[in-house]
């Protein structure tokens, strides 16, 4: 076992890192990300990690979530399609077999797709080098053949991992990854192959952790999320930041949450200093135009043995 | 069933404590105070730059902030490291604008992995106190009194590097029987372990007098945000009235300390920053407010007793 996942060297946001200019001069490059997963009823099991928490089948565990792909999803679509935001889906691609109605709607608003596994109940822990290149392949196939998008992006299912993981998404032509937290600018990452960076995804913005882990109610989630964005807004001043909403169809998506959620985005959507985007979008942008600089910038780490 | 005859013995039931580390005293008859300026509040503030290392294996207890999840917990360990790169560059900032002096109870593995982080910590004047190795590294009553000597010294001599150390604060206050006298041996003048007071006090040790400084619990960032899933706005009133209390009894009774004990990768996240600037603008508005370090406090009050 690691001490230290090895991923990036220091870049402290002292304010003399090189600045990120987003397009038009914007503060924020935002954007949203809601999860579309399929949790299966019956996946065999892993030994690091249960699907679910009750004896199968876990019918409270499994219908609460089966409930944002009936129900919540569709409310959560025409909320953001009100506010024109696109969305970046961080899908399980098994979706793309099971409820390809959903695919064709994220299509056709021109969302981007990006992958969350096969199966948010297919956890990576215990596989072995060669299944976890099939489960990175899997995605890469298959978002290109019902979507005719090419994968750029990764958030681990159900947030699982080896400690290869993130070498292989970058060695098989991913450019971002959504499942570091230690910052509000994208960060290269030390990877063998290819530029991976981290894009800023945000647990704190997540419904799940809101609602679930934080406990917080919809009206204070709303106020969360204005108040991440006005602080944001305002360092964005001097150099530009992101913030994501990552969300969950089977949370955000409930009539007594919506509204709050709706607010939240109107109120963002008031800002003209703000960069509508997709994950892939201000990742290709960071690269394209700040990667060199913020690598550059970056201090090796001690050891402190 | 019966229990030992010895269960119904009391060895230690006279006047006062059950241990001689300390004497029993009431707040309210000791003799007060006076601070410099004739403040009323000696405005303490505690920061956090903690180190959880990615194998650290949560025993005997896990302190607060430790990995959650199976193996390799990305997700928790990359939130953490977010105090280290963002979040203390966010507290630095809005200290300075308030010509806030904070102290910093710093990993000793933080010190070595982020050396630039020292350097900005004692270019303001902020105080470095000890406070551990890492997060993984706990001090308790099961541990060899040799070795935890050792944590100790693993310890100073990676935070002296960058300036004087005279202050400890045990991970996620842990200690053993032998903590104070382990510190005091090696010259430390106070520790912060000790929730009992909100003022200093002497402890006994095998090596003289140590203070115990206040750092109070209850109202720190992780006790009211994460434990206590308070909003952000019961965060400020807390505070508020916790230092409008203060104010008033300092009127009556001599100066007293108010204690905020602050993790960086809590409170640093945008959408919380503004609910401790806000109460800390409220103190300063109100004035009689003086804020220095641990060692300035423990200096004005030790020169009064």
């Amino acid at each position: 076992m690691k001490r230290d996942p090895g991923l990036y060297d220091y870049l402290p946001y002292n304010g003399k890192r090189p600045k990120i200019r987003w397009p038009n001069d914007a503060r924020v490059a935002f954007w949203v990300a809601p999860n579309i997963e399929f949790y299966e009823l019956a996946p065999p099991v892993n030994p690091a990690r249960a699907a679910w928490a009750r004896p199968l089948p876990d019918v409270a565990g499994y219908s609460y979530r089966d409930y944002g792909n009936r129900v919540g999803f569709w409310r959560m679509y025409e909320a953001m399609e009100r506010h024109k935001i696109r969305g970046s889906v961080s899908l399980n691609v098994a979706m793309c077999q099971h409820h390809p109605e959903i695919i064709e709607a994220c299509s056709r608003a021109g969302w981007e797709f990006y992958s969350h596994g096969t199966y948010n109940t297919r956890y990576l822990m215990n596989m072995s080098e060669a299944q976890e290149r099939a489960v990175i392949r899997d995605s890469i196939d298959t978002i290109r053949d019902c979507t005719g998008q090419k994968l750029d992006g990764w958030l681990a299912p159900a947030l699982t991992y080896t400690d290869r993981t993130l070498e292989l998404v970058a060695e098989m032509g991913l450019s971002y990854v959504c499942d570091l937290f230690h910052d509000d600018q994208p960060a290269p990452l030390k990877v063998k192959h290819g530029r991976l960076i981290a894009l800023p995804y945000s647990l704190e913005m997540n419904d799940v952790i809101a609602y679930n882990v934080n406990l917080v109610a919809p009206r204070q989630f709303a106020e969360i999320i204005k108040r991440q964005f006005d602080y944001l807004y305002r360092e964005g001043a001097e150099s530009g930041t992101v913030m994501c909403i990552p969300l969950h169809p089977y949370l955000v998506g409930w009539p007594h949450r919506i509204k709050a959620f709706e607010e939240a985005l109107a109120y963002i959507a008031g800002h003209d200093k703000v960069w509508f985007a997709t994950g892939r979008e201000i990742a290709k942008y960071f690269i394209d135009h700040s990667y060199e600089a913020f690598k550059a910038a970056s201090m090796p780490v001690g050891d402190p043995k | 069933m019966s229990l030992p005859d010895g269960y119904l013995q009391y060895p230690h039931r006279h006047y006062g404590m059950d241990h001689d580390r300390y004497e029993w005293s009431i707040l309210p008859r000791r003799k007060p105070v006076q601070w410099p300026g004739g403040a009323r509040i000696a405005l303490s503030v505690v920061t956090a730059l903690e180190w959880f290392p990615l194998d650290m294996s949560n025993k005997p207890f896990a302190p607060p902030g430790a990995m959650v999840t199976s193996y390799p917990d990305l997700r928790h360990y990359t939130l953490r490291d977010y105090g280290n790169r963002v979040g203390i560059y966010r507290l630095m900032r809005e200290f300075d604008a308030r010509n806030i002096k904070a102290t910093a109870a710093v990993n000793a593995a933080v010190a070595t992995r982020y050396p630039s982080l020292m350097q900005e910590v004692r270019q303001r004047g902020w105080e470095v106190m000890a406070h551990g190795t890492d997060m993984a590294h706990l001090h308790h009553g099961g541990l060899d009194q040799a070795r935890e000597g050792e944590l100790i010294d693993q310890a100073l001599a990676a935070l002296t590097v960058s300036g004087p150390v005279r202050g400890w604060l045990s991970p996620a206050k842990g200690e053993s029987f032998a903590t104070p006298d382990l510190v005091r041996a090696r010259g430390l003048e106070y520790i912060c372990d000790w929730d009992n007071d909100d003022m200093p006090y002497a402890m006994r040790t095998d090596s003289g007098t140590l203070y115990a400084m206040p750092h109070s619990p209850d109202i720190d960032d992780f006790s009211i945000l994460i434990r206590n899933h308070h909003s952000e706005r019961e965060f400020t009133e807390q505070l508020i009235d916790q230092f409008d209390v203060l104010h008033d009894e300092a009127a009556k009774q001599g100066g007293r300390i108010l204690s905020i004990a602050l993790r960086p990768w809590i409170v640093g996240q945008p959408y919380r920053m503004a609910a401790l600037t806000a109460a800390l603008d409220h103190m300063l508005r109100k004035g009689g407010v003086w804020p220095a370090t641990c060692s300035q406090i423990l200096e004005a009050w030790k020169g009064q007793q």
